[in-house]
């Protein structure tokens, strides 16, 4: 047992604690000062967490194998670089995208193809809905079989587990502009094709940019979780279910901190496409997400 | 106004649904088992008719795609004909994967409760810690299952509780994230009424904000028994865990049993679907008694 550790990190942890208390607590006459410290409280509070674990691990001893410090998976994460970037590139490029675009696409295109047809609507909604409250991932170890152990399985994976929420939320979407718009429309003697570039799809964004942001990470969720039932030997999933039989936990840390930023950074890059699409909504005007 | 009728606004158009995609199934049967049919007929020497093709791909032994029959008899074979403790009992493995969920749900909705009620009362909480809790929703936590149970494993924790971790794990964020909306949702006229009133925090919380969040709570509710169910699936997955749904999935791909996991898939949604159906009859039944229409 190494009290040092320990207690620096307590010590830390508390000034951390009491700066932020007094931060929040503060209005700034300038916005950027406030909004500096808007974010600056969150970040302080994650460094916090990353000096209390380190301090934990160093302080009370913690074999590597159950939980190794911050320091040790960065320097496990500098030093495997390439090893990363493939499993990087297998995963994420080649599955994750590929599935994410066709999944998305053919969900959109479906919602538009039904739009016509109330019955259709009336019969897949309820299935749809269904549908997404089920362990879709289980389908994973039967797409392996069929598609084979590489990359293709896992987009297969992929499309079916971000068909349906994309389908439902369209679908939900194009029925959101209100009927006096719809009437608007009608004495403009616009066609249905018109109606549905200028007013519904544009009315539908904010509810396809919902389903395409719990498409981002139930995309990477499904890729992921597909490599576990067979792959080449590379990619995250893959990675993670042996280096854990290896009891190599650093590496298995790392490969987790490459896909948690992944997996942010591709809902950031959704958030902010969708910022400057549908601008014109409340939620984006009133400047929260 | 138009009055809706159950019969022909839901029941006939999902029923139609359902009878094209059994359709579209038997179709892809033929499709995808004649392969190896032909196959087996070639290897022996003989040429073989679509007709005579057509009843052997109902009947393989390991098809590429199981046919509806196969994957009903299955199911019943090991949900009614076999006694509940066997180990080839599906029964019995839903059990081992329902305790997990059930459990970690439970653990989950209290944590994520308690964490919401600390950041609905505590600036401090609410602005340094809600940014991680959504960024954390945009992270794949499931790929931390394996590790937490060999971790768990090695000092000796096992059995039920590193499964149900990881759907304690999941099913914590939705419920955060929907009871601070919740508890945040009382106007403040309301707010501003319950200070005229002279009322203490604490009855504050319990005779306005608690009730003001219950709709969020069931609505956060659903998703994340959805998601620890998904959670106690995968938990299952890389360990090679003996019984469970996601063990049956497991060595149903190693074996090329095929049927055997349609028929662990189709158990673990009928067990979503109770699930997630029981907590939409909670939810009801609450509103209801709490005076809500509908």
């Amino acid at each position: 047992m190494n009290s040092a550790y320990l207690i620096s990190a307590i010590v830390f942890w508390l000034c951390a604690w009491g700066l932020n208390e007094w931060l929040v607590r503060q209005t700034f006459a300038s916005d950027a000062a406030n909004r500096a410290v808007r974010i600056f409280v969150p970040v302080l509070f994650g460094v916090a967490i990353l000096v209390m674990w380190e301090g934990v691990t160093r302080g009370f001893n913690i074999p590597t194998i159950l939980l190794p410090a911050p320091t040790m998976i960065w320097a496990k994460l500098t030093s495997s670089v390439p090893t990363l970037w493939a499993d990087f590139r297998q995963t994420f490029l080649k599955a994750v995208l590929t599935g994410y675009v066709m999944g998305c696409g053919l969900g959109f295109l479906v919602a538009i193809l039904i739009d016509r047809s109330p019955f259709l609507q009336k019969g897949l909604l309820p299935i749809g809905n269904f549908v997404s409250a089920l362990p879709v991932v289980g389908i994973a170890p039967i797409m392996v079989m069929w598609f084979g152990f590489d990359w293709q399985s896992k987009v297969a994976v992929v499309v079916i587990m971000t068909f349906f929420p994309m389908l439902v939320n369209t679908v939900q979407g194009l029925a959101s502009a209100s009927e006096m718009e719809r009437d608007l429309m009608r004495t403009y003697a616009a066609t249905w094709w018109q109606t549905l570039v200028k007013l519904r799809l544009p009315a539908a964004g904010p509810f396809i940019f919902n389903a395409l942001k719990i498409n981002s990470t139930l995309a990477l969720i499904g890729a992921i979780v597909a490599e576990f039932f067979g792959t080449p030997i590379v990619g995250m999933g893959f990675r993670i279910s042996t280096e854990v039989g290896r009891s190599n936990v650093d590496m298995v840390w790392a490969e987790i901190a490459v896909a948690a930023v992944a997996g942010s950074a591709f809902y950031a890059v959704v958030a902010l496409i969708e910022r400057s699409a549908t601008f014109w909504h409340p939620s984006v005007r009133g400047g929260q997400t | 106004m138009e009055r809706h009728s159950f019969f022909r606004d839901r029941f006939v158009p999902v029923t139609t649904v359902v009878l094209a995609i059994l359709a579209i199934w038997v179709v892809f049967v033929v499709i995808l088992n004649a392969p190896f049919v032909r196959d087996q007929a070639a290897r022996a020497g003989e040429q073989i008719g679509f007709w005579e093709i057509l009843p052997k791909t109902f009947v393989q032994e390991r098809p590429v795609l199981p046919s509806p029959h196969q994957v009903a008899g299955e199911l019943w074979d090991s949900t009614v004909a076999r006694p509940i403790t066997s180990k080839r009992s599906l029964v019995y493995h839903a059990w081992i994967t329902l305790s997990a969920t059930l459990l970690g749900f439970a653990i989950g909705t209290v944590l994520g409760t308690l964490l919401a009620i600390g950041i609905v009362h505590n600036r401090a909480m609410d602005r340094s810690m809600m940014p991680w809790v959504i960024a954390s929703q945009t992270i794949p936590i499931l790929a931390i299952a394996p590790m937490i149970i060999v971790v768990l494993n090695s000092i000796g924790v096992s059995g039920l509780l590193p499964k149900a971790l990881i759907s304690t794990y999941l099913s914590f964020f939705p419920i955060v994230v929907g009871m601070v909306k919740g508890l945040r949702s009382p106007e403040t006229i309301y707010l501003d009424l319950m200070h005229t009133y002279n009322a203490s925090p604490a009855q504050i919380f319990w005779k306005l904000r608690w009730p003001a969040a219950m709709p969020y709570l069931f609505t956060s509710l659903k998703v994340a028994v959805a998601i620890s169910l998904v959670g106690a699936i995968v938990g299952e997955l890389p360990t090679g865990a003996v019984a469970g749904l996601g063990a049956r999935l497991l060595s149903g791909s190693y074996y090329g049993q095929t049927v055997q996991i349609w028929a662990a898939l189709f158990m673990a949604a009928a067990l979503a679907a109770v699930l997630v159906s029981i907590v939409g009859l909670a939810h009801s039944a609450v509103l209801k008694r709490m005076g809500a229409k509908a």
